[in-house]
């Protein structure tokens, strides 16, 4: 990683174009970040929004099928062995919610987007429930990056930005694995640059 | 106090004092040992079971031989019981045998005391604080000095009548704590002093020109003596040992008293009573009997609360804010500059009258943040008033202006509707119905240092967050908010019990404060050399 404008006393900017960096981390993306239609809504700002993966809709969707086949199946079980028709009020109510998470994956997945400013990371997700969030990356006490064997199939990953303050929540999910790297190198990169006491 | 010496290769050696030694000679970078007395302490409820057994087993018998040898004619009350271990010993002239086998287990229990001793050390280098202890399961902590939250001690009653105490030396993570158990109070009060000068970052050597030159070391004998000296007068002076700084805040008995029964707690209990009176009257008389746990636990909560309140003392120290309390267990916690999170002054509704307030803090404990201990600890003041409350806050958050504490009473918690314009942008009146009673009061401002969130007009309370301890800032808004064309805004700190959270705020002034409070964070925490904080001191003097 080199910085075009190399001063010695500033810290580097995570904003500053690094060739390759950005092309790695918006590969295989959405376009445009989805918001709510009220102009009550929160804003976007300006500045660059990087967005997640569009296969995260799939492994999203694979996950949630899986789930409602279990729950199916165990309710479909119990009520032949129960020879009773009441289990199927509570898994009636589970499979709608399950099939309601897997409609609106598809417009939340278009919802979840990070911008890399000069000193701190913005995060934001949810289209019902707007949620924002600026983490200065001298505050980062860690990058984790995870992947199960449905996101390794589909080559993503997910990135957590962990600060002393648990209530912070910053989980980037559906990165694609190269650019859930590249992030994580920046970012590591940054914090080291401000790092701060707690 | 038992002497800084190190393994050499015929036994043990004193250490000589070398050039850079510090003030006390127990943080030199060298093992040191623990108080002699700590395996008693420690393992001390065992042996006291083992005596009470044992006593309980003799009394009779002890009796028996008082009363045999001072009333003559007395004679015995009755035929000794044949399963009695003692007269099984004296029929078959056993005496020696089991003299000896008394005897050999004290031996042993003494040199398991002695072992665990000796294996039991701890050292201060210009890096870390490390304990080391345990014969076949050897066990070893170290805690980095630079990311020491704080240096607990804590004194048990028992301990704190033989005068020893505790310290707890808090890392940043949960469980992250490392134990210095026991030591004379004295030396804890020097090891604490030293540590949290070493977390301070200050030079040593300013502390020995400070501090008394470490002399040449007495001879053993003179050590043992001083040992034994010190043990005793701490016996002697236990409760009242060491002196105080002296408080800042002193709350009288009957204040303490009647604050704690006017607390919530006990509203919550009175309420809780009286719905289930109201059942029984309406039902059936036996549902009164679901009153009486109710009543026990409560009670029990009420009493370790309120013991906790007493000895209570605040006074700010060179290494930081010196916070005492606790009745049997008394803890003393130095909490350093720059180690506040967020601080919040309330008042329960019970306590408007006299004017009292609370103050709590959020603070790195070292601990889950569940545990109840650490809880306690959150009280920075239990009850006050408006005065001790400002006195006690402006120790907790030094370094801010008067504009910002103007901001915390007089045009803050205390500040009555319709006086002038409000410092604080609260909820717009198209909002009111999130915050029927309060939505002239809840609100924020913002200044160069700090985040003051006001809430609640029966239950009042303001919170500070210093923008150089904000971990990340957050806004939100649900369908409900959008609607009304508000947002939540949530100041991130480390987990405690003052919430950093405020709802029912205009959109437009959320977006600015994001964008307002991202910066300041950035830049007060660039800014900051608190965790350092006397680095630069040294330099300046």
């Amino acid at each position: 990683m080199t910085d075009p404008a190399s001063e010695p006393p500033r810290p580097p900017d995570a904003r500053a174009p690094v060739p390759g960096r950005d092309a790695a981390l918006d590969a295989h993306t959405y376009d445009r970040v989805l918001e709510p239609g009220s102009p009550k809504r929160l804003p976007l700002g300006d500045g660059t929004w990087h967005q997640v993966s569009r296969n995260y809709v799939w492994v999203r969707l694979i996950a949630l099928g899986l789930t409602i086949a279990v729950v199916t199946v165990v309710f479909v079980v119990g009520t032949t062995l129960l020879a009773n028709a009441w289990p199927w009020i509570i898994g009636g109510i589970l499979l709608l919610a399950y099939a309601w998470a897997a409609a609106i994956t598809p417009r939340q997945a278009r919802a979840y987007a990070y911008q890399l400013r000069a000193d701190d990371l913005v995060f934001r997700r949810g289209i019902l429930w707007q949620r924002q969030v600026a983490v200065p990356y001298g505050r980062m006490q860690l990058v984790d990056i995870t992947h199960g064997p449905l996101d390794r199939a589909f080559g993503i990953a997910q990135l957590k930005l962990v600060t002393a303050a648990a209530s912070t929540g910053v989980t980037i999910p559906g990165l694609r694995q190269a650019a859930a790297e590249q992030l994580r190198d920046t970012l590591v990169e940054v914090a080291e640059s401000r790092r701060t006491g707690l | 106090m038992p002497p800084p010496q190190v393994p050499g290769p015929g036994g043990m050696v004193p250490v000589p004092p070398g050039p850079g030694s510090f003030r006390s000679p127990l943080s030199d970078g060298e093992w040191h040992r623990m108080h002699p007395f700590t395996p008693l302490l420690r393992g001390g409820l065992v042996l006291v079971v083992i005596a009470g057994l044992i006593i309980s087993n003799l009394r009779e018998r002890i009796a028996d031989l008082f009363i045999s040898s001072t009333v003559p004619g007395a004679g015995v009350f009755e035929a000794p019981q044949s399963g009695d271990p003692i007269d099984f010993v004296l029929r078959h002239n056993l005496v020696l045998v089991a003299l000896l086998i008394v005897a050999g287990g004290l031996i042993v229990l003494i040199g398991l005391f002695y072992l665990s001793w000796r294996f039991h050390t701890f050292r201060i280098t210009g890096d870390d604080v490390e304990v080391r202890q345990g014969v076949l399961f050897r066990s070893q902590r170290r805690a980095p000095l630079d990311r020491v939250q704080g240096v607990n001690l804590t004194r048990p009653l028992v301990a704190r009548l033989v005068g020893m105490a505790k310290l707890d030396v808090l890392g940043a993570g949960s469980d992250s704590n490392v134990k210095l158990e026991y030591l004379s109070t004295k030396t804890a009060e020097a090891v604490r002093a030293d540590i949290l000068r070493l977390a301070s970052g200050r030079k040593l050597a300013e502390a020995v020109a400070a501090g008394r030159m470490p002399g040449v070391r007495p001879g053993r004998v003179a050590q043992a003596t001083a040992v034994v000296t010190d043990a005793m007068t701490g016996m002697v002076l236990g409760a009242e040992y060491p002196v105080e700084p002296a408080s800042v805040v002193e709350i009288p008995m009957l204040r303490l008293l009647l604050s704690h029964v006017l607390s919530q707690a006990t509203v919550w209990l009175i309420v809780l009573v009286g719905l289930i009176a109201w059942g029984a009257s309406q039902t059936t008389p036996i549902l009164l009997v679901s009153v009486i746990p109710a009543v026990i636990g409560f009670g029990t909560y009420w009493v370790r609360t309120l013991a906790k309140k007493f000895r209570y003392s605040i006074a700010p120290t060179p290494d930081g804010v010196r916070i005492t309390y606790g009745l049997f267990t008394t803890i003393t916690e130095i909490l350093p500059p720059g180690r506040v999170h967020a601080v919040e002054v309330s008042q329960p509704p019970l306590w408007r009258p006299a004017g009292w307030w609370a103050v709590r803090v959020n603070r790195l404990a070292g601990k889950a943040s569940s545990s109840r201990e650490s809880d306690q600890a959150a009280d920075a003041l239990p009850v006050g008033d408006r005065a001790d409350a400002e006195r006690v806050m402006r120790l907790l958050l030094p370094g801010l202006g008067d504009d910002a504490w103007a901001l915390v009473f007089d045009r803050g918690v205390l500040r009555r509707p319709g006086s002038g314009p409000d410092a604080f942008t609260t909820t717009p009146g198209r909002a009111w119905i999130l915050r029927p009673l309060s939505w002239r009061r809840n609100g924020f401002a913002l200044t160069d240092d700090v985040l003051i969130m006001r809430r609640g007009l029966i239950w009042r309370s303001l919170v500070m967050v210093p923008l150089a301890r904000l971990q990340s800032f957050g806004i939100e808004q649900g369908p409900v908010d959008r609607a009304l064309g508000v947002a939540e805004i949530h100041a991130h700190t480390i987990a405690g019990r003052v919430s950093g959270r405020l709802g029912a705020i205009d959109r437009d002034a959320v977006v600015a404060l994001f964008r307002a409070a991202a910066a300041g964070a950035v830049r007060a925490g660039a800014g900051d050399r608190s965790h350092r904080w006397a680095d630069g001191l040294s330099d300046a003097e």
